[in-house]
């Protein structure tokens, strides 16, 4: 049996996990297609209408589950028990029948969950005198003040382009001031559900804070990801915001340099909560071997080969179980320190989604320009967030 | 008739009908998969209505004066020094070397560009070698700059086409003119007032409507070089199309743009074909 496969280029993970799925199950075989992730997302619905895969790596699933291009998975959680893990895991792959997502049958299952927070250059943490993570976010802030005195880059985030990465920043205080539910209900489309609330205004004028005193490099208009990520292992940033799909490489780039944080909270104690989503693979609605792509999916959750491909090239946490199998990692990578920030995620039930994946195009159209036009000294911190609120309505509407 | 069928047949399948689907689609509400509705002229009250898609054309006026004035002008004096020497192995160098951007594909053009651009990048290396490093920046990152910076890849892509039509245009004017000119006593700036540039008028035309065209649709520079950044300051209509149909699944507003943008191309560009026709 051949599936029909459609990837995202640039990620070994589910080409390691096919091939060893394969090893273990001769009579399988893939077909891989790869692409760009936005080539995936403005294709997806065309080629799951008309060239359907067996699995296929998924942009934001609501309005594909909407237009019924994609097969309901809901059979087989039940059959494979997927309904028995922490509901959290699939809480984002579950759309309604009005397209908002959260609740609803399940549309996607993910290869594995990826965690954001802030990673650093640990030779840069000692020289400003930062021997442990920062416990609240006004430690934090000490640290950046502290590498902009001591004359480094303290963050060198990624915002050019169409691509506006200080929304992980911007999320990130979000949930130090406030809580992560009302943020997952706005990206899940609840009535009523809005962005422009008192405590991410807080996290907005914070973020401002930042930008005003400099904290940023100077050119973050015009960085792309992959300088960013250059600038970072070059020495040349302390901090970044970031997810653990990049654990793997750091730990070989910047093996024994590099260090996780998760987002501090305002106030000493307080609960964390980080962005966390799964790389989500879905079945398309007409696919010829449904079946074998669902348990391939499954395997992947629970096979413990699978689960140690998943942490040891992944670097991120598999899905599946709380109590699975954990393979063993170097205590000292950074990989090892995002998977037991996954970890008090978990405890805190701050697992969200990305705001920038609350619509098709609120991302590229709406936070992108705004918050250039903040870090461009354009838009004021107030009126941030009721511009986007003001897209997120026309566009839902 | 028989020679002209084939190349009728592949302009009608691959140019007309896909005019004539544009425009059909513009009248429906569809994301591209499921059954469209019909809306009337809902999407282009849309255009009309919408803030950044008006923006965007007012952008693309702008790169008019980088894409078609810049490059036609420059293009002008480069092709009358050119002439003065024209037989010589020089002229075909300079020739050569002028021109060459021009057979660069735009994507390569954008990327080499946004790394010259960019905070390390050469443009900002001269600027401190000659003691102008407060000058410096991300060129395409700045509010201020961006769109003249997109601009200057525009004319620089397109300087090299406008001057050979121009150098092909004078090799055509009688020299025996300028051998008159020249006995009444005329110097180079009224030779080039009084002669090369009205015996150019077609040429001028060619060239001021191709390179309008290039800057009202323009996309692939703008694509590679800011994507529309920052802030929308570089959003061009075409670009806007893009992700109207791609990623905000709203083929029928997408259409209603390019039915917009491909009548103001005509609006702008019938005119002054009128104006450059020889009279």
């Amino acid at each position: 049996m051949t599936l029909e496969a459609y990837i995202e280029t640039g990620f070994p993970l589910p080409k390691a996990l096919m091939d060893e799925f394969t090893a273990q199950y001769p009579n399988v075989t893939f077909n891989v297609r790869e692409d760009q992730f936005a080539v995936i997302t403005q294709n997806a619905p065309r080629v799951l209408a008309d060239d359907p895969p067996d699995l296929m790596r998924l942009p934001q699933v609501s309005e594909l589950a909407e237009d019924g291009l994609l097969l309901n998975l809901d059979g087989y959680a039940e059959a494979f028990g997927w309904d028995q893990w922490p509901a959290t895991q699939l809480e984002q792959m579950r759309v309604d029948d009005e397209g908002r997502r959260g609740s609803g049958p399940l549309y996607a299952m993910g290869l594995n969950s990826s965690m954001t927070g802030v990673f650093y250059n640990k030779q840069q943490a000692a020289q400003i005198g930062m021997t442990e993570a920062p416990a609240t976010l006004e430690e934090f802030d000490s640290y950046l003040q502290a590498a902009k005195d001591a004359g480094l880059v303290p963050i060198a985030q990624f915002n050019g382009g169409a691509t506006g990465g200080l929304a992980f920043p911007l999320q990130n205080l979000m949930t130090s001031y406030g809580e992560a539910t009302p943020i997952n209900d706005w990206i899940f489309q609840k009535d009523g559900a809005t962005i422009d609330t008192d405590t991410n205004l807080q996290a907005a004028q914070h973020l401002e804070k930042w930008i005003d005193a400099g904290y940023f490099a100077e050119d973050i208009n015009s960085m792309d990801y992959s300088m960013m990520m250059s600038r970072f292992i070059g020495g040349q940033s302390t901090f970044i915001f970031d997810g653990d799909w990049e654990s793997g490489n750091l730990d070989t780039q910047m093996a024994g340099n590099v260090g996780f944080f998760l987002m501090p909270s305002a106030t000493e104690g307080g609960p964390q909560a980080a962005m966390s989503a799964p790389l989500t693979y879905g079945i398309s609605a007409s696919a010829a071997n449904p079946d074998c792509a669902a348990f391939f999916l499954d395997w992947a959750a629970t096979n413990e080969e699978a689960r140690t491909i998943g942490v040891e090239i992944g670097g991120s946490r598999p899905m599946g179980p709380a109590d699975a199998f954990m393979p063993e990692v170097d205590p000292d990578t950074v990989t090892a320190q995002t998977l037991a920030a996954g970890a008090t995620i978990g405890e805190d039930n701050g697992a969200m989604d990305f705001i920038a994946n609350a619509t098709g195009s609120i991302y590229a159209k709406s936070w992108t320009p705004n918050l250039q036009k903040m870090v461009a000294g354009e838009l004021a911190a107030e009126d941030l967030l009721p511009a986007v609120q003001a897209d997120y309505e026309s566009e839902i509407g | 008739m028989a020679l002209v069928l084939p190349a009728a047949a592949f302009y009608s399948v691959f140019v007309l009908k896909s005019i004539a689907s544009t425009i059909q689609y513009s009248f429906y509400d569809w994301n591209g998969v499921t059954a469209a509705t019909f809306v009337g002229f809902d999407n282009y009250l849309e255009v009309f209505r919408e803030d950044e898609l008006a923006g965007s054309i007012v952008n693309a006026f702008e790169l008019i004066l980088f894409f078609s004035i810049i490059p036609v002008t420059l293009g002008l004096a480069a092709a009358a020094t050119i002439r003065k020497f024209a037989t010589s192995r020089m002229a075909m160098a300079s020739r050569t070397v002028l021109f060459l951007p021009q057979i660069i594909p735009l994507v390569a053009a954008g990327i080499m560009w946004s790394w010259l651009l960019s905070t390390d990048g050469l443009v900002n290396q001269l600027l401190r070698a000659v003691g102008l490093g407060s000058l410096t920046r991300a060129w395409l990152g700045d509010f201020d700059t961006a769109l003249p910076a997109v601009g200057v890849i525009g004319a620089w892509v397109l300087f090299g086409l406008c001057m050979l039509l121009l150098l092909a245009g004078m090799t055509k004017i009688d020299p025996s003119l300028y051998e008159a000119a020249r006995i009444d006593g005329a110097g180079p700036f009224r030779e080039f007032f009084s002669i090369t540039l009205p015996s150019l008028r077609q040429e001028i035309g060619v060239c001021v409507t191709v390179t309008v065209i290039a800057a009202l649709a323009s996309f692939d520079i703008v694509y590679i070089s800011t994507q529309g950044g920052p802030g929308n300051s570089t959003l061009v209509p075409g670009l806007e199309i893009y992700y109207l149909a791609f990623f905000q699944r709203e083929i029928g507003t997408a259409s209603a743009l390019a039915v917009v943008l491909m009548l103001l191309v005509l609006a702008v560009v019938l005119p002054m074909q009128r104006l450059t026709r020889e009279r």
